[in-house]
């Protein structure tokens, strides 16, 4: 047996001695080892037994991967309360590929992909439109309370429950986010610990109109990387009460903040679950201060690097939805987008607009607007569940003028980042 | 001739190990940086992050990689999993910063999964990759000593 520190029940021993099985003992010893690494003293449950698995594409490079996921499935193990993924990689019907595309995605980049999803089913998927980043909206179910442990991976997701929700998780890698699904046990250390959710830097907001929630999480997480922040003066725009409004400018500024910085939680006075408990109590002593000012929103907005291959290109595509769009963002772009071709006078947009958003919200907004959904494509935009990310992660994509709200996205690819107003402008003018 | 320099760190998985140094400055994106070498299934990472201006370009295959932390997609635990299995791995990590969470949980899924015998040490200090250079020799010791020959 391993050598370990930190305190294990009999039963987690029996597993770790191997009385479960080999494969549950490595599952074991993995995360006892990297909970060791961290100063854990134990392994506590996980509450919220669904869990969030990030590495939903079929990379062929990752074989690791499907090994372990063959092993498992040919043991039957399988995570308690299943799983939601990120979202897939390719949707050929609604974000159109050409043929060289095709043949990079399928024999290349995600030549796995029909194999590990069916893996995944067999390892507790919970059913085959479960493929989001955004499972904690209500449409998707797999919505956390506060106070609970997780097991998720995805950064975007990680911040939003810790941060919106109230629940307990740490910015996991793939992988152990499964194990700790499995087991139904997760090492005790950072964000699940009170002390590491207080906040080290004191953000005050003194902009004179509500910020772009992209730029603000982006200018957060840069200047203070994995610390926790506690936002002043973003209530005064944002009120005191979470509503879908609210919680679509959280889950923006939030996947921002993760993906420019390494936030896993940040507290907004007045308005998030522990700010609104405990209120200044959380600002750790000799916190430091940020202020974000429209001056500071600018110049961190033009610090964005513009890494299109023709600088000034026509943009060629525009993705809007990383993280996926809520329910209420698809209605507010639809509403949008429309008016502002018809105050221009123009029947389509100009450019292919794909708007993404979690398989489960899209079924909702066909059902209950169908009339919005249909508008949107006689006008040229689609809807899609796509990861863009995962899209934009081919070399034959790269040399494409692509625009974005997105500030993760705009992180991880080549595509351009514009405000939402900027955007409206360029696809209807 | 100049005079050895010994640092200390903590070990997270234990070895010896006498070869070249690799450096980057700044955070090791390990997506970016090992995808092009394993979807090809090299023999050798080359490393394919452009942003990365220290080791763009540069064989680490079997080299000492000293790093403040990696940063980047939450797949990199997996993608560190994946490069020691193919065997193409630098052979040590030595972080000057404690190791992130998502470096932690590939050296581990290497050890126990693939039996790697990569070898890892965090915790070596600002001053260790101040000083450390690309082509240096290092001495790596079982207990987390670093020396630069």
């Amino acid at each position: 047996m391993i050598d370990y520190k930190m305190t294990l029940t009999d039963e987690q021993k029996e597993i770790l001695e191997g009385k479960k099985g080999e494969t549950l003992k490595k599952i074991m010893e993995t995360v006892v080892l990297f909970g060791d690494i961290f100063d854990a003293k134990r392994l506590v449950p996980v509450t919220h037994l669904e869990g969030h698995l990030v590495t939903s594409f079929g990379i062929p490079l990752l074989h690791p991967l499907f090994d372990t996921m063959k092993e498992l499935n040919d043991q039957n193990i399988k995570a308690k309360g299943g799983f939601t993924m990120d979202p897939r990689p390719l949707d050929y019907q609604n974000v159109k590929c050409n043929f060289l595309e095709k043949i990079v995605f399928n024999k290349i980049l995600y030549g796995k992909q029909k194999d590990y999803e069916e893996q995944l089913l067999k390892a507790g998927l919970t059913d085959k439109d479960s493929f989001s980043c955004t499972c904690y909206l209500k449409e998707c179910g797999n919505r956390p309370k506060k106070g609970d442990i997780l097991s998720w991976a995805e950064s975007s997701a990680v911040v939003f429950a810790n941060s919106v929700l109230g629940a307990r998780c740490n910015r996991n890698s793939g992988m152990l986010d499964l194990f700790g699904s499995i087991l139904g046990l997760v090492p005790e250390f950072g964000l699940l610990l009170d002390e590491n959710r207080k906040a080290s830097w004191v953000i005050e907001v003194k902009t004179s109109k509500i910020p772009e929630a992209q730029i603000l999480g982006s200018a957060i997480g840069l200047k203070v990387m994995e610390d926790v922040p506690y936002i002043k003066g973003l209530d005064k725009f944002l009120g005191t009460e979470i509503n879908d409004e609210t919680e679509s400018y959280l889950k923006d500024m939030g996947a921002a903040s993760a993906s420019n910085g390494a936030v896993g939680l940040f507290h907004v006075e007045n308005l998030t679950p522990e700010a609104k408990e405990q209120g200044e109590k959380l600002i750790k002593e000799g916190a430091k201060t940020y202020v974000i000012d429209d001056a500071e929103l600018e110049r961190v907005y033009k610090s964005y690097p513009n890494m299109w291959k023709v600088k000034d290109a026509d943009p060629e595509l525009c993705l809007i939805g990383c993280p996926h769009l809520s329910l209420y963002q698809l209605k507010k772009w639809h509403d949008d987008i429309i008016s502002s071709l018809r105050a221009n006078n123009k029947k389509k947009v100009n450019c292919r607009v794909v708007l993404t958003s979690a398989p489960k919200v899209v079924n909702e907004f066909k059902k209950h607007y169908e009339d919005m959904y249909n508008e949107l494509y006689r006008v040229g935009v689609t809807i899609s569940s796509i990861c863009p990310l995962m899209y934009t992660n081919n070399p034959l994509v790269h040399s494409k003028a692509i625009m974005t709200n997105s500030n993760k996205l705009r992180t991880y690819s080549m595509a351009r980042y514009f405000k939402d107003e900027e955007i409206l402008r360029l696809i209807t003018k | 001739m100049s005079e050895s320099k010994v640092f200390k760190g903590r070990v997270i998985a234990k070895g010896n190990f006498k070869g070249e140094a690799v450096v980057s400055h700044e955070g090791f994106n390990t997506l970016a940086s090992f995808q092009k070498s394993a979807l090809l299934n090299k023999k050798n990472v080359i490393v394919s992050d452009q942003n990365n201006k220290d080791l763009y370009g540069k064989d680490i295959t079997n080299k000492i990689l000293c790093l403040p932390i990696t940063i980047g997609s939450t797949t990199g635990g997996l993608v560190i999993q994946t490069v020691c299995n193919m065997k193409i791995n630098p052979r040590v990590f030595l972080f000057s910063m404690p190791i992130d969470s998502l470096a932690a949980s590939g050296i581990v899924l290497a050890k126990v999964w693939q039996n790697s015998d990569v070898i890892c040490v965090d915790n070596l200090g600002e001053e260790f990759l101040n000083t450390v250079k690309t082509g240096d020799t290092l001495e790596v010791k079982e207990d987390g000593t670093v020396t630069i020959l």
